[in-house]
Formats: C-alpha cells, sequence, structure tokens
C-alpha cells in the first residue's frame, strides 16, 4: 500500500510537471498530425488510402511522444538532484522506475489515439481489429519509453539526451517499415531493422489494422515484449551501477 | 520513541575509493540513539561520501553499515524507512510549491493523503513559511529553500536524521533558527548525524564529534573532553600592520615560553600554559615597528582542538568551502 501511494503520487507529479504542460500537449497534438498531412500529401494516395499510412503514423506518435519528454526530465531530475530525492525513498527501484515511467507511457498511449481518432472522420476503419490495436499501442508505447529511460541513464545532460534520443529515432522512421515495407530497405540493412523494436510495433498495427504484416502478431508481440524486458533491465542495471555507484 | 537497537548508526571498516583515490578509509563508529552525532573534517575529507554510504545512495567497497539495527547494504529500503535526509544543496521540484513539495515528499513514504497535508501545514508553520506555501519552490529565498529541505527530510518523522551542512551560506537570522531547530529535534529524542564545517556550530550542538580527515577518523570524542584539552591554555591574538611572520619568529626567540604562529588576516596568534601578559607583548611588537590594532584573550575553543588534532586552519576550512558553494559545488 505503501509503495503504491508512493508509485501514483510520482506519476501524478509527473503528469502534472511535465506532460500536461500546454506545450508538450500542443507538441503531441502537433507532430503526429504535421507527419499525417506531410505523408498524406506526398503519397498522392486519396483520402480512402489514409488507412494505410495509419500504422506508421501510429508508431510514430507513440515513439515521440513517450522519448521526448521521458529522457530530459529524468536527465533534468538527475541533474538538479531532486532524482536523488527518489533513491532516497524507501521503494524498490523497479518501482520507483515504473512510476517515473508510467507517466510517459501513458502520454505515448493518447497520443496514438490522435492520429486514430481524426483518421475516424476521414475514412473507413471498420477493419481495425481493436483487441490487437490497443494491447499494441500499449506495448509499443511501453518499449519506446523503456528505450527513452535507457537513454536518461546512458546520458549526463539535458541536451546529450535529446541528441541521443534522436540518434536512435530518426533512422528508426525510415529502418521500422512505418511508411514502406521492410522488402524496400536494402538488403545489407535489414539486419538493423529486426534488432529495431519498433519494426516489430508496426507489424502489429499493420495486422491489427487489417494490412499485410511480414510476421504473426503473437510472434510480433513475443518480440516487443523481449525488447521491452532486456531495456528495463539493462536501464536499471546501469542506474545501480552509475547514479548508486 | 521507543528504539529496539542499541546503536542507532554502527559502521564498521567502510571504505570507498574513486577512480583508484580512497575517499573514505577503513571508518568505523557507532552513533547511539538520540545522540546529536557531528561529522567534522575539511572540504573533500569524506564527509558527503560516507552520508550517501550511510543513506544507500552510494555502495561501499568493503564495511558494514547497520542502520537502526538494519543491515544498509543488504536491506537498503529498510533502512530508508528509519531515515531522514536534509542534504548539502537543496534538491526539491522547483516547479512545485512549497506545500505540494512536502506532501509530495510524504508521499514518498507512504503517508495517506490527509496525514501528508496535515503534517505539510504545521512543518510549514514551524518554519515559519505558511506565508509561502502556495509559492513556487524555485521562487524561495535561499534560507527559505534550506528550511523547506529540512522539512522535507523530517516529514515522515524519521527516527535518524542525517543533516549534509544544514546552514552553510545561510544568513545569521537563518541559521540561528535552524540550529534551534536541530537543537529541538534532538531533545524531541531524534538521532541526528551532522555534518558541518563551522566548528562553532558543532561545538554548541553536538554530544559527540568525530573529526575525519582525508578519508580517515581521526579522532571521535565527547565536546566535553575534547574540549577538555583545552584546559590550561592561554591565547592572545595579535591585530597588527605588517610583517606578521617576521615577528612571529622574533617573538619566539625573546619569549621561550609562547608558542606563535601567524593567522589570517595579518594576525598572530600567541599560546602559553601559563597566563599571557599583553602589554609586554605588545610593547615588543611596537619596539619592531610594528602598530599593533587590536589585542584581544581568546578562549580556546573547540575550533583550536581541531587545529591540533588535524593540523588544519578551520578558517582556511570554512574559506574553501563557502568558495566551493558559491561556485556550485557540493
Amino acid at each position: 500500500m505503501k509503495a503504491w501511494i508512493a508509485f501514483w503520487n510520482i506519476l501524478v507529479k509527473d503528469m502534472r510537471s511535465y506532460y500536461l504542460k500546454p506545450p508538450n500537449i500542443s507538441w503531441g497534438l502537433l507532430f503526429p498530425l504535421v507527419w499525417m498531412v506531410m505523408f498524406f500529401i506526398r503519397s498522392g494516395l486519396g483520402m480512402e488510402r489514409l488507412a494505410d499510412l495509419l500504422p506508421g503514423l501510429v508508431a510514430l506518435s507513440i515513439l515521440f511522444g513517450t522519448t521526448s519528454v521521458l529522457s530530459v526530465t529524468v536527465t533534468f531530475e538527475k541533474k538538479g538532484r531532486s532524482f536523488e530525492r527518489l533513491l532516497l525513498a524507501p521503494i524498490s527501484l523497479k518501482t520507483l522506475m515504473l512510476a517515473k515511467t508510467s507517466g510517459a507511457i501513458l502520454f505515448g498511449t493518447i497520443n496514438a489515439l490522435v492520429p486514430v481518432f481524426i483518421a475516424m472522420f476521414l475514412t473507413d476503419l471498420s477493419a481495425i481489429n481493436w483487441a490487437i490495436l490497443i494491447p499494441a499501442m500499449i506495448l509499443i508505447a511501453v518499449t519506446s519509453t523503456f528505450l527513452g529511460l535507457f537513454i536518461a541513464v546512458s546520458v549526463k545532460e539535458v541536451f546529450e539526451a535529446q541528441t541521443f534520443s534522436n540518434f536512435f529515432r530518426f533512422p528508426m522512421i525510415f529502418l521500422c517499415g512505418l511508411f514502406f515495407p521492410l522488402e524496400q530497405i536494402p538488403v545489407w540493412l535489414r539486419p538493423l531493422s529486426y534488432v529495431l523494436p519498433l519494426t516489430y510495433g508496426a507489424d502489429i498495427l499493420r495486422s491489427a489494422m487489417g494490412q499485410v504484416s511480414s510476421m504473426s502478431p503473437v510472434l510480433d508481440f513475443g518480440l516487443l515484449l523481449v525488447s521491452c524486458v532486456f531495456l528495463f533491465f539493462v536501464s536499471l542495471r546501469n542506474i545501480r551501477r552509475k547514479w548508486i555507484a | 520513541m521507543t528504539k529496539e537497537y542499541s546503536n542507532a548508526i554502527e559502521v564498521a571498516g567502510l571504505t570507498k575509493t574513486f577512480n583508484g583515490t580512497i575517499s573514505v578509509d577503513d571508518v568505523s563508529f557507532a552513533v547511539q540513539p538520540g545522540e546529536l552525532f557531528g561529522f567534522l573534517g575539511p572540504n573533500g575529507a569524506g564527509k558527503t561520501t560516507t552520508i550517501n554510504m550511510l543513506t544507500g545512495l552510494a555502495r561501499p567497497d568493503a564495511g558494514a553499515i547497520h542502520i537502526g539495527g538494519v543491515d544498509c547494504t543488504q536491506q537498503t529500503r529498510a533502512a530508508q524507512h528509519l531515515i531522514g535526509v536534509v542534504p548539502d544543496e537543496s534538491n526539491l521540484y522547483p516547479e512545485l510549491t512549497g506545500f505540494d513539495n512536502l506532501c509530495f515528499c510524504a508521499a514518498l513514504y507512504g503517508l495517506p493523503k490527509r496525514e501528508r497535508q496535515n503534517r505539510a501545514r504545521r512543518y510549514l508553520d514551524t518554519f515559519g513559511l505558511t506565508q509561502a506555501a502556495e509559492r513556487k519552490f524555485g521562487g524561495y529565498s535561499k534560507g527559505m529553500k534550506r528550511k523547506l529541505t529540512i522539512a522535507a527530510g523530517i516529514i515522515h518523522n524519521p527516527e535518524i536524521l542525517f543533516l549534509d551542512e544544514p546552514t552553510t551560506g545561510l544568513d545569521v537570522a537563518s541559521a540561528r533558527q535552524i540550529r534551534q531547530l536541530l537543537a529541538d529535534l534532538h531533545h524531541a529524542g531524534t538521532t541526528i548525524f551532522l555534518t558541518t564545517h563551522y566548528i562553532e556550530e558543532a561545538e554548541r550542538l553536538c554530544d559527540r564529534i568525530a573529526f575525519i580527515v582525508r578519508g580517515r577518523i581521526v579522532r571521535i570524542d565527547t565536546v566535553e573532553n575534547l574540549m577538555r584539552q583545552t584546559e590550561g591554555r592561554y591565547v592572545v591574538e595579535f591585530a597588527v600592520s605588517s610583517h606578521a611572520a617576521e615577528l612571529c619568529a622574533a617573538m619566539m626567540a625573546e619569549f621561550s615560553n609562547l608558542q606563535c604562529r601567524t593567522v589570517a588576516g595579518g594576525g598572530i596568534r600567541v599560546e602559553s600554559s601559563e597566563p599571557v601578559r599583553v602589554g609586554p607583548l605588545a610593547r615588543f611588537l611596537e619596539d619592531h615597528r610594528a602598530e599593533v590594532f587590536e589585542a584581544r584573550k581568546i578562549r580556546p575553543s573547540l575550533e583550536d582542538v581541531f587545529v591540533d588534532i588535524t593540523g588544519i586552519e578551520a578558517g582556511v576550512m570554512k574559506q574553501e568551502k563557502e568558495k566551493v558553494k558559491a561556485g556550485g559545488g557540493a
């Protein structure tokens, strides 16, 4: 119960202090919207084909929604020493980091619903399997958030967090098959695509939206889950090694 | 407050190395329940590293730590339930109000909402911060920040409180208020582990003091016993116009029963095991073409004991620390 009180209050504080700030909300709404319009215009497709772009846009919204804030805020709190206060609290490191990342997961998931919500008014989304889509969005948000945590733990300065985030994020837009199939990526780059968890996330989203996917959703979910656990535990190990040294 | 342990803090053979440099070297001590224990040393002596290890923010390379009977290296969370920590720099959230900061800190220890709010209001009142309760912490003055950081450290009523340099850089009034608060907590039975470089502060507040230099404890004793070392010592300080070092040497040659040394600000400090007569010494200085601005007899203090034991000038230590603080360092 005591750990739950701490968990909930860390989450609420982070939501109020970081995620629900007007600039962050506007970024969260604007970013997917701009990408949506950009790809739609670039593709030259009609409104009825808007759904084809949706998996990539949802994945992108989650990726940027989760990683933008978390890596910066954790680095900021670490530098300002307020993170020390959390490390001094009698809660396990796992609970603490789950509380710190829950805000980003929630924000990323809500962010992902923006393009879906807009598309509802513009095209037919009856092919969507919501039972797969919603868990997929949450799992992608968790994995992306843990990627943000991994980045935050790897850097010391706030500007490094931004640079390191972009080092991962921008290649992922092109390597994870968000807007074109993996088959179109040069063969020598493909192994890199399969290392990046968002590849499996985008694949599940395609499957959930009734489009052709490369792998079975079960395999995609499994691999995404493995990435998620791996990133979380590597981050925890790095925190113990670097911050409680 | 009932304590089920014989020592509130028990440390044995604590050692910590950073990049090949020994920061804390085989440190051992015990703090009794309800005791106010001072940990004194110059900048870089290993005070903060020791506190970090005792509070679970750093892992020792060797040694054992027991906090309230709990093995801190094995059961860090259990030990953290018993302690409150006030770091050397305020580490609350600048974007939260004073009230919200206290409520948040209380929540980290699992206190229910109503209890958190009641305690936050009470501590804001105790520290004279009620008027600033709804202001953001980032806009507080240095003294107010320090007070709120202390309030945040004790909001969960810890049995053992760690304070790292609580009054450094504060104005006289705020520092006095914080000292009074520490004295009140001490009287209420809280065990306090205090690091400071203000020796007079330690002398006034602490029951026992450990001197730490270059990572090693050089002496642990009660203030009473330490002060006993100054019995039968007589000290006079002269403020002179110039060449204090030469005058010092000349005085030692002339008066064989005196120990002389220069002190910061162009002064000469004269010590003897017999009462010192100021007149002959002042005349001696004037005969050596020195203008004497001031001569005053000084009651030997803990600072003298510190200098004797560590060989470090307390004034230099204080200046160093203030410089580091002003530069934003730890």
